[in-house]
């Protein structure tokens, strides 16, 4: 093994393996925003992996070794051997574009890890560092494809017709001379499936969740984490139990009870259930705040003449808005993205929320594009809520993830 | 002289907060009683009952009322007719009676039928017992008085009131064991099991480890970081139903983008059906869960990580471990309480998912899970009861699995 652990070998193999995930992802992306045929290839891969780990051990250039591997792709695939093999209907700019590509993705990287490391027998720590940051570049690469490429497809299916779609499922380029056309399956969606009644109603429904469970769950949690009582322990665990029910098991007797009382297919028979799959989940992300805060601050407000209420209504809400704010994100979360409850209890297309009008939209009568649109349509909103309180949202992640 | 001694008991000043407390809990213990434990408890109930999704209304009597003749002038005769009907196919009603007020000026010339009698405007029947299918009319000559044409209204405003008892199978004493019989019925019930092991122990190792493996990449300070953080957290907090029908689109074997690359990248010669093939369909939807929920055991790890001192790597550098080193000594150690946790509320959650396997697969293709059962014994084969007897076994699950939680989260947590 340690033999082995030479730069002239590690190096090479190195720029091989990540010839190799370039490769594949150059042919990827090349594939979805061109609709042509891209694949990687085995020799080229080796032949420039081979090449380009021995040099970047030996220049510490940056644009010399981008430079030289887009070149040598470039030539490599005139010749038909290129790290990227592609079909015949490919033109020149865009093996050029391609070769590139490869040349950025592969030289740049090559340089960060390999540079600086010696061309003879390499120390431990020095191997393992080099492996470490082999793993990190291939980790950043693998994570965001396998994130983006779906909600790229999400996004693209629903701009393009359905004749484009069948034609050459690959091909994600947009028809620009179209104009506003390109987003008739909204248009279509908005007027003739009644998408705004739903995302009206998903809204509504949404935002009373979140104003039941925070009047509920913050006198609880303010209970559970300051004040003194017999099954206070009892209590805590019993919440966290509650987390562990299965939401299919309680919909079934739910749904015979409506059914029975006519509560179903009634935006308050759903307003009745999902804050209380959210009360639990929100009392104790708060009561850990509470904890957190410092209890002094009350008690100077007991003493001078306050109540509980008015304690936990002047000093308390006040100094735990951040918090408020993360559990109502999460919880709204929650609520919007809710599926099984709306699926089951509403069967009347005029109260619909925005998932359960999505998931009418999957049936074969029903294009492919439209399905994808109102993907984008329930994305969308608590994409925009996430990405601008990002802050929060994270908090509310990771101090409720508990609940899946 | 005497000692002071502390007091014992619960005073007045702890009595008021410990009501003030539950007071404050009312709503919650109220509301969650309500939704989630009633339910729970009702689940038993009806998973030893005979009952399918036609039995969910409980058979009534249903009549209508209908004046016959058209009456022009006061004198006319006329007929008052009621339909009355049994809305059930297979079970009797007991005790029916039937009260109507009729409009004014009318008088009875026949004879009434029997069990009926008119007192002032009120019209009472009593029919005793109708068989199932009953569905009769009967018919009521009556002359027509000036009152009526000086009322002016319309005779069917008055809607009778019909009362009577039925044999409702959710209230009744008649239990049966059938539907555990039918779920532990052949091969399936352990097919099942099988699979909802396979899901949830591989979806849940598969989330956690590509998560830590997300946690490492982001446990280090460079430009981007926040932005690479909050796009890895795409798949968990899009809707489920948003994500699943896109890889369902992206998967098609006919129309699926991932499909077509494979054909151009000469991987596969014709289409994979990647949701709909035995043993693929299950390593898909495993690969579904590890995509969706590796943001969350990745935020939990990174929070862990991002927690641990700097000065404990410091010596071990001094000391000369190399990187490895320094994370399978110094690193997973210190994580191993997170993971544990983890682990523990990911496994029962994925046991429990139900819409992520429902939306891409619906269960088909070796891919129903328990709780997919549930919803196919109760909706897909109309068995109500089979599909509770099915939650029962998930409740019996979750108990076992809750025992262990407690065992070591509480102690992991000290929660």
């Amino acid at each position: 093994m340690g033999a082995l652990r030479k730069g002239s070998v590690v190096g090479p193999v190195i720029g091989i393996l990540w010839l190799f995930v370039i490769a594949t992802t150059v042919a990827v992306t090349m594939s979805f925003i061109t609709g042509n045929g891209f694949r990687p290839g085995l020799l080229g891969c080796v032949v420039i992996g081979i090449a380009l780990g021995l040099a970047a051990l030996k220049f510490n250039h940056r644009l010399g070794l981008i430079g030289g591997t887009a070149i040598a792709a470039f030539a490599l695939s005139m010749l038909g051997q290129g790290p990227v093999l592609v079909s015949e209907t490919v033109s020149t700019a865009q093996i050029a574009l391609t070769s590139l590509f490869v040349g950025i993705g592969a030289g740049w990287p090559m340089q960060w890890m390999l540079s600086g490391h010696p061309m003879g027998d390499m120390t431990r720590h020095e191997f393992e560092e080099l492996v470490i940051s082999f793993l990190t570049g291939f980790g950043y690469v693998f994570f965001t494809a396998i994130v983006i490429i779906p909600f790229y497809v999400m996004v693209m299916t629903s701009l393009k017709s359905q004749q484009a779609l069948l034609q050459n499922p690959l091909d994600f380029t947009l028809d620009w001379s179209k104009g506003w056309g390109l987003f008739r399956s909204y248009v279509e969606l908005f007027r003739d499936f009644g998408f705004g009644s739903y995302l009206a109603t998903s809204m509504i429904v949404s935002l009373i969740t979140v104003f039941v469970t925070l009047l509920f769950s913050v006198p609880g949690a303010y209970a559970v984490a300051r004040l003194r009582f017999k099954g206070r322990a009892a209590f805590s665990r019993s919440i966290l139990l509650i987390y562990m029910v299965p939401m299919i098991v309680v919909a079934l007797p739910i749904y015979i009870i409506f059914s029975m009382t006519g509560l179903r297919n009634s935006i308050f028979g759903l307003v009745l259930i999902y804050p209380v799959t959210t009360i639990p989940v929100s009392l104790y992300m708060l009561q850990g705040y509470f904890r957190g805060l410092p209890g002094e601050v009350e008690e100077a407000g007991l003493m001078d003449g306050l109540s509980r209420l008015a304690v936990i209504w002047k000093i308390t809400l006040p100094l735990s808005l951040p918090a408020m704010a993360s559990v109502s994100l999460y919880v709204f979360m929650i609520a919007w993205n809710e599926f099984l409850l709306a699926f089951m209890l509403l069967d009347d297309p005029s109260k619909f929320t925005l998932t359960r009008g999505v998931a009418m939209l999957n049936s074969s009568e029903v294009p492919r594009q439209h399905l994808m649109a109102g993907a984008v349509i329930a994305t969308l909103p608590i994409m925009v809520l996430f990405l601008g309180l990002e802050k929060f949202m994270t908090k509310g992640l990771t101090a409720g993830s508990v609940k899946g | 002289m005497t000692t002071a001694v502390p007091p014992k008991g619960t005073g007045p000043l702890a009595r008021r907060e410990a009501r003030l407390a539950w007071g404050l809990l009312f709503p919650t213990i109220f509301s969650v009683a309500m939704v989630i434990v009633l339910p729970l408890l009702s689940i038993f109930w009806i998973s030893f009952k005979p009952i399918g999704l036609a039995d969910l209304r409980p058979p009534v009597p249903v009549a209508r009322e209908q004046l016959r003749g058209k009456p022009a002038a006061a004198g006319d005769l006329a007929t008052i007719e009621y339909r009355l009907r049994n809305s059930s196919q297979d079970q009797v009603i007991e005790g029916v009676t039937l009260i109507d007020r009729w409009a004014p000026g009318i008088k009875v010339v026949s004879d009434l039928p029997e069990g009926c009698a008119l007192t002032g405007t009120e019209f009472f029947c009593d029919f005793g017992t109708i068989d199932p299918k009953y569905n009769n009319k009967m018919q009521i000559d009556v002359e027509v008085g000036q009152a009526f044409f000086d009322w002016g209204g319309d005779p069917k405003e008055s809607e009778p009131v019909l009362t009577g008892s039925a044999d409702f199978v959710l209230t009744n004493s008649d239990f049966t064991l059938e539907n555990f019989r039918r779920v532990f019925d052949g091969s399936e019930f352990w097919g099942v099991f099988g699979v909802t092991l396979a899901y949830t122990v591989f979806g849940t190792v598969g989330a956690i480890v590509v998560g830590l493996f997300a946690a490492l990449l982001l446990n280090r300070e460079f430009r981007g970081q926040g932005v690479l953080r909050g796009l890895y957290l795409f798949p968990y907090v899009a809707p489920v139903i948003a994500v699943a029908f896109t890889w369902v689109t992206l998967f098609d074997p006919t129309s699926g983008s991932a499909n077509e690359l494979l054909i151009r990248m000469g991987v596969t010669d014709e289409g994979i059906n990647f949701f709909g093939q035995k043993p693929l369909a299950l390593i898909m939807v495993i690969v579904f869960e590890i995509w969706r929920y590796f943001p969350l055991s990745f935020l939990f790890i990174l929070a862990r990580l991002q927690s641990i001192d700097t000065d404990m790597y410091e010596a071990a550098d001094m000391d000369g471990a190399s990187p490895f080193q320094k994370f399978w000594y110094l690193s997973m150690p210190m994580l191993l309480g997170i993971l544990s946790v983890v682990f523990l509320l990911r496994f029962i959650w994925t046991f429990n998912k139900f819409d992520d396997i429902f939306l891409l697969t619906g269960g088909n293709a070796g891919t129903r899970t328990l709780t997919v059962n549930v919803y196919e014994q109760a909706f897909a084969i109309s068995n109500i009861g089979a599909g509770a007897a099915v939650a029962v076994i998930i409740f019996g699950c979750l108990l076992i699995f809750s025992i262990f939680f407690f065992k070591f989260i509480s102690r992991e947590e000290g929660l």
